[in-house]
């Protein structure tokens, strides 16, 4: 067994509004900055043993899809990386 | 006797108890470490922010283990209603389809809406007309009604709508909508008619004294 960490970033879906992105954006705006637009993404790293990065992979993937991202609202990615 | 779930950081559970005994019910909170007890009728899921809205409203309640006991239960046939968090707690478990998410305006709204009733051949829209408007309080942060295009038209086809956020005289319009809604949606139905969330209070608008009793109709649905 290794041990890996395994990143998980889950973010909207393109086209869903999100309110604390624009809201964010116009601070930044306010405090004189400029930019075109702002995303927000949540980012877990999960430490866990494995056999390979593919197992660890996978069942990262399994705690993004079961909890950590909403399918009706989220994408998410899944990277790992020996710890 | 109607089963109120009490996750820790529910907090409308006692007014949905005190309503719904007003209405002639008998209703007990069921800490939701406990057993859905036997004589259980129906099963209401109340409004709060359990676990602390952590993750996103209702999340961690819809992975705990009585949610297990709530989809046997509606396997039975036993009448189960989400209402605010219990509406996110719905959503997130799968009863309902959808996500209730941050609202448009990105801030807690606390006030009071007009609904239309969409659909009233329903256990809990029956005591209304459709097209009849009601008035419930809000109080939410996540309560975007957010869906995709095929799961919205499959919600429409199948007339699973119960309410949509209206002005006073029914029409349905962005001005109306308090929080973004896809389509003002602010209640639907599950697989089944016995399944409903809506982010709407009922509980708060059914006792006389509070001098709104548009919500008596909503909760009247856990009778047969």
């Amino acid at each position: 067994m290794t041990t890996y960490t395994a990143t998980v970033t889950v973010r909207l879906k393109r086209g869903v509004l999100d309110p604390e992105a624009e809201t964010t954006k116009r601070a930044l705006e306010r405090l004189g900055f400029e930019l075109e637009a702002l995303r927000f993404t949540e980012r877990y790293e999960v430490d866990l043993d494995a056999a390979d990065a593919d197992a660890a992979a996978e069942r990262a993937d399994e705690m993004a899809e079961r909890l950590l991202a909403n399918p009706t609202i989220h994408d998410y990615e899944v990277e790992v990386a020996e710890a | 006797m109607i089963a109120v779930v009490q996750f820790g950081g529910s907090n409308c559970d006692r007014d949905a108890v005190r309503a719904l005994e007003d209405l002639g019910f008998e209703a007990e909170r069921v800490w939701h470490e406990d057993p859905l007890p036997d004589e259980a009728t129906g099963i209401m899921l109340p409004g709060g922010f359990s676990y602390g809205d952590y993750l996103r409203g209702g999340a961690m309640a819809a992975r705990s283990p009585v949610m297990n006991a709530v989809r046997d239960a509606i396997e039975e046939g036993l009448p189960v209603l989400g209402v605010c968090n219990g509406a996110q707690v719905g959503c997130e478990a799968g009863l309902t389809p959808g996500a209730f998410t941050t609202n448009a305006s990105a801030r807690f709204q606390c006030e009071h809406v007009y609904l239309r009733v969409e659909n009233a051949d329903t256990r809990w829209t029956r005591a209304y007309d459709e097209g009849e408007v009601i008035e419930l309080p809000i109080a939410h942060g996540e309560g975007r009604f957010e869906i995709d295009d095929d799961g919205y038209e499959a919600l429409e086809s199948e007339d699973r709508i119960l309410f949509r956020y209206c002005d006073e005289d029914g029409n349905v319009t962005d001005d109306a909508n308090p929080n973004g809604s896809r389509g003002n949606v602010a209640g639907i139905l599950g697989d089944t008619e016995s399944v409903a969330v809506l982010m709407p209070h009922p509980e708060r608008a059914s006792l006389p004294e509070l001098g709104n009793t548009d919500g008596r109709g909503v909760l009247s649905g856990f009778e047969d």
